[in-house]
């Protein structure tokens, strides 16, 4: 990889926003990742603005839920750019690690977040009294 | 009936129409009336990955939804008819004879030409002119995106 990936956090309301500056105080910066809403969007609009935030570079979309207008507008996007992955249930335990791991493919980073995301949900059980 | 919601949404199956209407109404099937997703299987597919697997998920041509309507209105189970836009829920309402009683409007969104009826309601003239259609043709139009939102009826924004 020649061009370290755009991260582009893509979810309802005012989600994405946050989530990029949870990572900025976290990591003290946001480390190729953008925000994009959709809110006020149908699917045109929403994808237009998606095209806009990646730009014709190599990038990995992640969007808040497995369906929805932004899963399908970043499934939409990446059936027709293959530079463009996607993956949905954004965490930010996935955006943490991806900051750092950005030199990767595509697909490589997109199969990293999910295992990074799926392994920092847990259920943190009370300890015995 | 047991269709409980007729909704004109451009978003199509989505987070209000699954989680806020969908669990405000316990509905167990969606059916996304859309010719050019119906002629897509991996629009479907995308689709589908938004329902809970417990929820059927039914698409249809305008023509296909217009011959099935009274099956899923005889459906003892609750459902959602969907449509993209406001014409082709006005094909819909005009096809199926006074079938449709209801129509609400759930999410119109900015698009050049349209002009600002509600927060979550642009339209432009023809769209508008589509409503007062659908209103024509016997069924009560209003807007409303969420459940606990305010009912809007269409005298208030579509003119």
């Amino acid at each position: 990889m020649s061009e370290p990936l755009l991260g582009v956090v893509l979810a309802h309301a005012e989600v994405a926003a946050a989530f990029v500056e949870a990572v900025r105080a976290i990591a003290g910066d946001a480390h190729g990742l953008t925000a994009v809403s959709n809110e006020g969007c149908d699917r045109a609009a929403l994808a237009a603005r998606l095209d806009a935030a990646i730009g014709g570079r190599p990038a990995l979309v992640f969007a808040d839920m497995p369906g929805g207008s932004c899963a399908f507008s970043a499934a939409a996007y990446a059936r027709v750019h293959p530079e463009v992955r996607v993956v949905t249930g954004v965490n930010l335990a996935m955006l943490l690690d991806f900051t750092f791991h950005r030199d990767a493919a595509p697909e490589t980073a997109a199969e990293r977040a999910v295992r990074t995301g799926r392994q920092s949900v847990a259920a943190i059980l009370a300890p015995p009294s | 009936m047991s269709v409980d919601l007729y909704r004109i949404d451009d978003r199509l199956i989505h987070g209000q129409v699954v989680v806020g209407w969908g669990q405000a109404l316990g509905v167990a099937f969606i059916v996304l009336v859309d010719d050019d997703v119906r002629g897509s299987d991996w629009e479907q597919e995308l689709y589908r990955m938004g329902v809970p697997p417990e929820v059927q998920v039914v698409f249809a041509g305008v023509d296909e939804a217009a011959h099935d309507l009274p099956s899923w209105v005889a459906d003892a189970r609750r459902g959602i008819v969907l449509t993209g836009d406001v014409e082709t829920m006005r094909r819909l309402v005009a096809a199926t004879d006074g079938a449709i009683s209801q129509v609400n409007v759930g999410g119109v969104h900015y698009r050049e030409g349209r002009k600002e009826r509600l927060r979550y309601v642009y339209l432009n003239d023809e769209e508008a002119q589509g409503l007062a259609a659908i209103a024509g043709l016997g069924a009560e139009v209003s807007a409303q995106d969420v459940p606990t939102g305010t009912r809007v009826p269409l005298a208030d924004f579509g003119r």
